[in-house]
Order: C-alpha cells, then structure tokens, then sequence
C-alpha cells in the first residue's frame, strides 16, 4: 500500500502535471475557436441565404458524421500528402488537434446555437427591424443574446465533452495528460495507479470547468431567462 | 402610375397639414392568398386614422407594409413626397426608423431592461452614446409614467407596463407616423386604460397614427377618420360621427354595433 502512494506521489503525479499544461494549452483554445465556429455557422444554419445555409448544413453533417479519430488522422497524417494548388499544408501535431478539436467541437455547437435561435419568436426580430436595425444588428444584439441564454447548458455540455477527447491528442504523438499516462504505464507495467490518476485528472478538470461555466451562467442570469421553472 | 382613384373619395387630410406617409395601389400577397387588393391610403400631418374590420381583413398586413416589414408586391409608398424604393436595403432601414410599429404582443425584448429597450435603437441605429441613448430613454419613459420601472425586466412588468415601454421605445427614434397594430387586444381588460391615456395624450399632442384596434367608443371620439377594411380592401372610409350615425345604413355602423353587443361598450 506504502508502495502504492509512493509510485503515485513520486513517478506518476509530477510527469501528469506537464501533461496537465499541454492539455489546457489544448483545451482552451479550441473551446474558444469551437464556440466561436458555432455561433458563426449556427446563425448562418438559420439566417443565412439558401447557397450558405447548405453548405454548413454539408460542413455540420461532415464533422458529426464521422469519428474525430478519423479527422484528427486526416488533419495529421493525411493532409501532408495532399496537394491543392501546388500548395501543401503541414501544420504541427497541436495545431492539427487545435484545428481537429475546434471544427469538430464547432459542428455541435453549431446545433445548440440553432436550436436556441429558432426558439426565439419572429416578433423580437420584426421588432429590432420596425426599429430600423439591419438583419445583421437584430440577429447580433436582439436575437443571439437570448439564444446564448437559452443554449448556454447545451453549450457547456460540449465543452465538457471537448475536455475528455482531447485525449484523443494523444495518437497524433502529442504528449497531454493521456499520452503521458500511457507511457508511464508501459514503461512500469503498473498501469492501475497510472489509469486511476490520469482518471482523477480528468474528473477533476471536468469540475473545474463545470464550476466555471456555472458562473457564467449565473451571472448572464437575467428575469424571464433564470432558472425558475418557466 | 396616376393616382388612381377609387370608387370611394380619396382620404382627405383633413386639412391639418402636409401629406407624410401616402400608400398608392398596395397589392400583398402572402402565401398564394390576395391579402391586400389595391389599397390607397394617406395619413396627412396629425392625422388619427383608425382602422376597422374583421379579423383576417388585412389590417395588420396593411400595417406592416407601410413600415415595409413585409415588402408589397405592387403599388408605391411615400414618405413625405418622395417614394420609397422597397429594392434599396438603406430605404427601408430609413423608412422603418421614421415610422415606428407597436405590437399587438409588445415586441419587448426580453433581455434588456425596460431603459435598455428604448435605448438599444438609439445606440445602434442613430449610433448616439450611451449616455445620450440613456438619457433619451429615461426621457421617453417618464412621458409613459414609467420613470420608476427603468430597471425592470420585461417579465417584470405588467402587459399595460409593457405596451408603454413598447411606444416609448418607438416615440424615441422620432418617429414622423406611428402604427398602431392592436395595441390593446393583447392586455388584461383592467390594464387597457392606462394604454389609451397614452395613446389619447399622443393625439392630443398630434402625433400622426394610424391604429388597427377594436375600442370603437374609444377611437370614436378621437380619430379624425374610421377606415374600414374588408377582404383585404378598404370599403369605407369617413369621419367616425358619420359612418357611425343611426341612418348611415354603413357596413362600419354594422360591424361596430356586432362588436359592442360582444363587448357591451357602446358603438
């Protein structure tokens, strides 16, 4: 048992906590740029014209329809190979999950943010427009604040979701939290402490994050968008 | 196209002033149904015209094509003199600023506070400061009699509260007419009160209007002309005294006495 907490204390802990680093540096970005992809394409998914409406609908229906194992081995391992152009894109292993994870993580947003714009009535928008603002000005400062509002728990569901596959980093050679866990388990064969931790690290993370974007909801609380029953 | 005459006198504007807003040959369609059919209409400078008719006739679509919310197929509209190009974006935009629209449902939105409702327009279409936009807001809220209520929450207020932040937020961008579409079907009877006192103090201060609305006797002693919309044409059209004297034998005096048996206000 002594023995037990010991490999945990001195071998795995500090090597998971550089991998710790990695994953934020991983994590955070692409909850941004993910969030950011979603409310751009969800809003186009409803107010944009026919042409672009269809072409997200083509981009969400690709990136939710096929596994992120897959994509993130395309970005890696694929798109190397390719040429457009004469022009050749290699990006580095973090870029390719940054860029992996945020149009993945992009794609379901997207949804949510959908969803919560089509619950808002037309009259709010017909309003801002008797007001004289244009499409872009209501659906910006009228429409998506109450959309946000009503999609936020959607949204932070994803981005709990964002921090467990970006363990997934680890087959395209990066080394965050899983692929450090990984290699402390095959080089000890003690792959119980090792998973056991590397598990805490992530339920920890997820509690975190949870508490942060609990938060935010409360403080974009507001009458008629609070959590009472409605 | 001439100013085409109809089988009915043309409104006359009552000789209170210039000609704002003219409606020439309004023709809408909407989902394959004729809802307007050639519909002329003019509000002069201090005009209350009030509109009438069953549900269904057209008025709120009448309505909302003379601020351009919903683009006519045929006809012309002008606003003071100049006609409007319904393909030009920057037209309508301007259109819709100088004739403000009030909801039969409010329209607030939901997730400003009533100060933040008036003043979002004023921000982001007039591009004012926040402060100018703020003080405006207050401003037009107190002439509503809602200067204590800047802070609340549209869930906060009552429906009558709610109708009178609506024509706040409207009465700040300056408007030159104001539509009225039903503002009062939508608010608990004991709450329609305190929205007609702002309506009959906007008249009295000559705001120009034009309002969809059931309150016969109300309107009656105000609007300087009843119009009367059927099938989605206006078929009459007069002062109220006349259209709804004993003998006047008008499909007006008809649908009003209906209405008033329903409601029991008198015609």
């Amino acid at each position: 048992m002594n023995d037990f907490l010991s490999f945990i204390i001195n071998q795995v802990i500090p090597h998971l906590n550089t991998g710790f680093f990695v994953s934020i540096k991983l994590i955070v970005p692409s909850a941004l740029l993910g969030f950011l992809i979603g409310v751009v394409i969800g809003a186009l998914r409803v107010y944009g014209p026919w042409p672009v409406r269809k072409l997200c609908n083509f981009y969400v229906a690709v990136f939710r329809g096929t596994p992120l194992v897959v994509q993130l081995y395309f970005w890696y391992f694929a798109l190397p190979y390719t040429n457009f152009w004469g022009v050749r894109i290699v990006m580095s292993a973090t870029a390719c999950a940054i860029v992996g994870f945020s149009l993945c993580s992009g794609a379901y947003h997207s949804e949510y943010i959908r969803g919560g714009l089509l619950s808002i009535k037309t009259g709010q928008l017909k309003a801002a427009q008797a007001l004289g603002m244009t499409p872009f000005t209501s659906v910006k400062s009228i429409v998506l604040p109450q959309a946000f509002r009503h999609c936020f728990s959607g949204c932070c569901n994803e981005v709990i979701y964002l921090i467990k596959y970006s363990s997934l980093a680890s087959i395209i050679t990066i080394n965050e939290m899983t692929g450090i866990g990984r290699g402390i388990a095959k080089a000890s064969f003690r792959n119980v402490e090792t998973f056991l931790v590397v598990g805490m690290y992530y339920l920890i993370l997820v509690t975190l994050a949870g508490a942060i974007l609990n938060y935010f909801e409360r403080r974009m609380e507001i009458p008629g968008f609070d959590r009472q029953v409605r | 196209m001439m100013f085409k005459k109809g089988g009915l006198d043309m409104t006359q504007p009552n000789g209170t002033g210039p000609v704002v807003l003219e409606a020439r040959g309004i023709v809408k369609e909407l989902g394959g149904n004729t809802v307007l059919n050639n519909v002329d209409l003019t509000l002069a400078k201090g005009d209350l015209k009030v509109l009438i008719g069953p549900s269904g006739s057209g008025k709120s679509t009448l309505l909302q094509c003379l601020n351009l919310l919903h683009i006519p197929e045929q006809g012309r509209l002008l606003l003071d003199g100049t006609q409007v190009n319904f393909k030009k974006k920057t037209d309508l935009y301007l259109l819709r600023q100088k004739v403000g629209m009030i909801f039969q449902e409010f329209n607030l939105f939901d997730h400003l506070s009533a100060c933040q409702n008036v003043a979002i327009a004023l921000r982001k279409v007039k591009k004012q400061s926040k402060k100018q936009a703020h003080d405006r807001a207050c401003e037009e809220l107190a002439r509503v009699g809602l200067a204590d209520k800047l802070d609340l929450y549209p869930a906060q207020l009552s429906g009558g509260q709610k109708q009178r932040v609506s024509i706040a937020r409207a009465l700040a961008m300056d408007p030159e007419v104001l539509l009225l579409d039903e503002p009062t079907s939508a608010l608990d009877p004991e709450l329609i009160s305190e929205v007609l006192v702002v309506i009959r103090d906007l008249a009295k201060a000559g705001m120009t209007m034009l309002m969809a609305t059931h309150q016969i006797s109300f309107s009656a002693g105000l609007a300087h002309e009843f119009v009367f919309m059927e099938n989605g044409q206006i078929t009459e059209q007069g002062a109220p005294d006349a259209l709804l004297a004993e003998n006047s034998g008008s499909r007006t005096r008809d649908f009003c006495a209906k209405i008033s048996e329903l409601t029991g206000a008198e015609a």
